[in-house]
C-alpha cells in the first residue's frame, strides 16, 4: 500500500504553502471554506500570497486583515450575508495594514480560468464581460476577434495557483476525496493547481471511496497532503457534517468595523489558539452540537455491480 | 450572483406604519409580487436570495409552477427550501435539489441563451441600466464594495435581466462610476457594438418607488408607481430626468395568495420588513 499523505495541518502548511504562493481557497463558494487551513497561513506568518477563488466569504477578509496577502483575484470579497469586509476595505482604501492589488473578476470568468489551467490551454473564450468595466481594468481578460466566426469575444487567461486547499467531506489516507453538495469551482480548482491540499472531516478506508466512484472528484494522485481536520470549515457549512454558523458571520463584521477591533478578533480566534482543536474549544461543544445535523437525508446507494 | 446577499442593494424606504396597515402590505412584499410577475412559466431562472428568493416562489407557487430555479453554486433548484436561507450555500439549499453541480454547468446554460431571467441587485444604477456593484460614492469618498459575484454574467448574458433596489438619487444616477455589469451602456445597438447576445439585457427595475423599463433606444422610463407614490416624487428621487411612460400605471397590489406564500416562507418578515 502507498504511503499516506496525512499529516497536521501545521505540516501541510509549512511544507506546502511558502510566502509567495498563489492560493485557491473557498472553492465550494459559501460551502466548506478552509477555515482552519487559512487561519493556519495566518499563523504561521505567510507574506505576499495572492489569494484566488470566486468568494470565499469571511475567510479573504481575515487574511487580508493579518497581512498574508499582497495580491486578490476573485469575482467577490465580503460577508456573504451580513455585507462589505472591513479589512477589504481598509485594504484596498487605505492600504491598511499593506496595500493589495486587486484583480476582479466575474464567477465566469473565474470558473472558466481555472477551467483553462485544468484543461491545459493557455485560455478560454467567452460572451461573459463584454462591455463591463472587468474587462477593461482586468489584464487577465482580453478581448478578440473570433477565428471560426465573425464575433468579439473575450479571452480569459489560464489561471495556475500554486496550491488549492479543498475541503471535503471524506478522504481516505492518499487524497481520493468524496465531495457533494454545491461543488463550485472545486473539481477545476483542484486539477488546475499544481499541488492540491485536502482537508476532511473524516478520513475512511479506500474501499469507501471506491464504492461510489462518480463522488470521487479528486484523484489522490494529485494530492500533496491530507489533513483530518473536523469542524474545519467553521463557520461555513458542510452538507451533512454541520450548518452555517450565520451568528458568527454577524458578530464578525460588528468585531471588525475599526482595524484594532479586528486585531481583538484575530488575536482571540486565530493567534492566540494553537490549532482548530482549540478553536473548536472556544467556540464550544454545546454550539458544535447545535449546528450538527438534526436530520439525516442518506442518499438511496447506487448498485455498482456486475 | 444572481440578486444577493452580496449587494448591499436592500434598505428599503420604511414607510409609516399606518399607511402599511391601511395597505395590508409592506413595500417589499409588493416588490416581491412585481418581481414575481418578471417569471414566466417554465422558465429558467438565476434567482440570488432575498427577495428574488422569495419572488421565485411566489412565482412558482401561482402562475409558474414549472420554472426552475438556478444557483451560481451549481443549484439547481424547483422547490422551496425548509428554512429561510442566508446564502445559496446554505445546506437547506441542497437537500432535495433537482441537482447539485459544479459552477460551469449553470454558466453554460447562462452563455447559451438558456436562461431567461436573472434577478440583480446594484450599489448604482443608471439611465441605461448599467450596474455598479464595485465602487461605492457616498460623500464624495470612494468606497470599495465587494465586487461583481454572477452579476457581470448574469447582465451580459440572460434574456431578460430584473434589479431590485431602493430608490434614491444617490443609488439612481445618470452615469454609473464603474459598469460592473453592463445594461444598454450609452443606448440602442451598444450592446450589440460590444459583442454581447442580440437577445440580452435589462428589462425591468424594480425600485421602492416604482417600476421602470427600458424603451427600444435603451433608455430607462417610468413604466408604474407603487400605490400612494406620486410620480414628483419618482422624478425627486431619480438622479437625471426620467422619462415617464405615456401609458403610466400604478404598480398591481400584491394578490392575497401570494401575500399568503410571502408570509408563510418568511413568517418574522425577515427580509420584508
Amino acid at each position: 500500500m502507498a504511503e499516506s499523505k496525512l499529516m497536521t495541518m501545521r505540516d501541510a502548511i509549512a511544507r506546502h504553502v511558502p510566502s509567495g504562493s498563489m492560493v485557491l481557497l473557498g472553492a465550494q463558494l459559501e460551502q466548506m471554506i478552509p477555515f482552519a487551513a487559512g487561519h493556519e497561513l495566518i499563523r504561521q506568518g505567510r507574506r505576499d500570497l495572492t489569494v484566488v477563488g470566486p468568494i470565499s466569504d469571511i475567510l479573504f477578509d481575515q487574511m487580508i486583515g493579518a497581512g498574508c496577502v499582497s495580491r486578490v483575484m476573485a469575482a467577490w470579497v465580503g460577508n456573504v450575508s451580513a455585507g462589505v469586509g472591513y479589512c477589504f476595505r481598509r485594504a484596498v482604501e487605505q492600504a491598511v495594514p499593506r496595500k493589495i492589488e486587486v484583480v476582479d473578476y466575474s464567477n465566469f470568468t473565474m470558473a472558466l480560468a481555472l477551467h483553462a489551467a485544468a484543461l491545459g490551454v493557455p485560455f478560454l473564450p467567452t460572451y461573459a464581460t463584454l462591455g463591463s468595466d472587468l474587462l477593461k481594468k482586468n489584464g487577465n481578460l482580453r478581448e478578440f476577434s473570433s477565428p471560426v466566426s465573425e464575433e468579439k469575444l473575450v479571452a480569459v487567461r489560464a489561471l495556475r495557483p500554486d496550491v488549492a486547499i479543498l475541503h471535503v467531506q471524506r478522504a481516505d489516507a492518499q487524497g481520493n476525496a468524496h465531495i457533494w453538495g454545491s461543488l463550485g469551482v472545486a473539481v477545476d480548482g483542484g486539477r488546475a493547481a499544481r499541488k492540491m491540499i485536502i482537508v476532511a472531516e473524516e478520513i475512511v478506508e479506500p474501499s469507501v471511496i471506491s464504492s461510489d466512484p462518480n463522488r470521487t472528484l479528486v484523484p489522490g494522485f494529485l494530492v500533496e497532503a491530507v489533513v483530518h481536520e473536523p469542524g474545519g470549515a467553521h463557520p461555513s457549512p458542510v452538507q451533512g457534517y454541520y450548518g452555517r454558523d450565520h451568528a458568527f458571520f454577524a458578530r464578525y463584521h460588528e468585531q471588525t468595523r475599526r482595524a484594532e477591533d479586528f486585531e481583538d478578533w484575530l488575536a482571540r480566534w486565530v493567534m492566540r489558539v494553537s490549532d482548530r482543536s482549540e478553536y473548536l474549544k472556544q467556540i464550544g461543544e454545546a454550539q458544535m452540537q447545535s449546528l450538527g445535523v438534526k436530520d439525516h437525508a442518506y442518499t438511496v446507494p447506487a448498485d455498482f455491480g456486475y | 450572483m444572481g440578486f444577493s446577499e452580496r449587494e448591499h442593494g436592500l434598505i428599503v424606504t420604511v414607510r409609516s406604519e399606518e399607511e402599511v396597515a391601511s395597505r395590508g402590505y409592506t413595500f417589499s412584499e409588493l416588490m416581491v409580487a412585481a418581481a414575481a410577475r418578471e417569471i414566466g412559466d417554465g422558465e429558467l431562472v438565476f434567482v440570488g436570495m432575498r427577495l428574488p428568493m422569495l419572488a421565485f416562489l411566489v412565482a412558482r407557487r401561482t402562475h409558474a409552477p414549472r420554472a426552475v430555479g438556478l444557483f451560481e453554486n451549481g443549484v439547481v433548484r424547483e422547490t422551496p427550501s425548509l428554512e429561510l436561507l442566508y446564502t445559496m450555500g446554505d445546506p437547506p439549499n441542497l437537500l432535495r435539489a433537482t441537482q447539485c453541480g459544479q459552477m460551469l454547468d449553470v454558466m453554460s446554460l447562462l452563455q447559451q441563451g438558456r436562461v431567461n431571467v436573472g434577478f440583480l441587485g446594484a450599489a448604482e444604477v443608471d439611465r441605461f441600466g448599467n450596474l455598479n456593484t464595485t465602487w461605492g460614492f457616498r460623500n464624495k469618498e470612494k468606497q470599495r464594495l465587494p465586487g461583481s459575484g454572477g452579476a457581470c454574467d448574469i447582465a451580459c448574458l440572460a434574456q431578460r435581466t430584473v434589479v431590485l433596489l431602493a430608490h434614491d438619487r444617490s443609488r439612481l444616477t445618470e452615469r454609473v462610476g464603474h459598469i460592473t455589469s453592463p445594461g444598454y451602456g450609452t443606448g440602442k445597438s451598444w450592446r450589440r457594438a460590444q459583442g454581447l447576445p442580440a437577445n440580452s439585457g435589462p428589462s425591468a427595475v424594480i425600485t421602492t418607488l416604482g417600476v421602470i423599463r427600458f424603451g427600444e433606444d435603451g433608455e430607462a422610463y417610468l413604466a408604474s408607481v407603487h400605490p400612494g407614490v406620486s410620480v414628483e416624487e419618482v422624478l425627486a428621487n431619480t438622479g437625471w430626468t426620467l422619462r415617464v411612460s405615456g401609458e403610466l400605471v400604478e404598480t398591481l397590489p400584491p394578490r392575497e395568495e401570494a401575500l399568503t406564500v410571502m408570509r408563510e416562507l418568511d413568517p418574522n418578515h425577515f427580509w420584508t420588513r
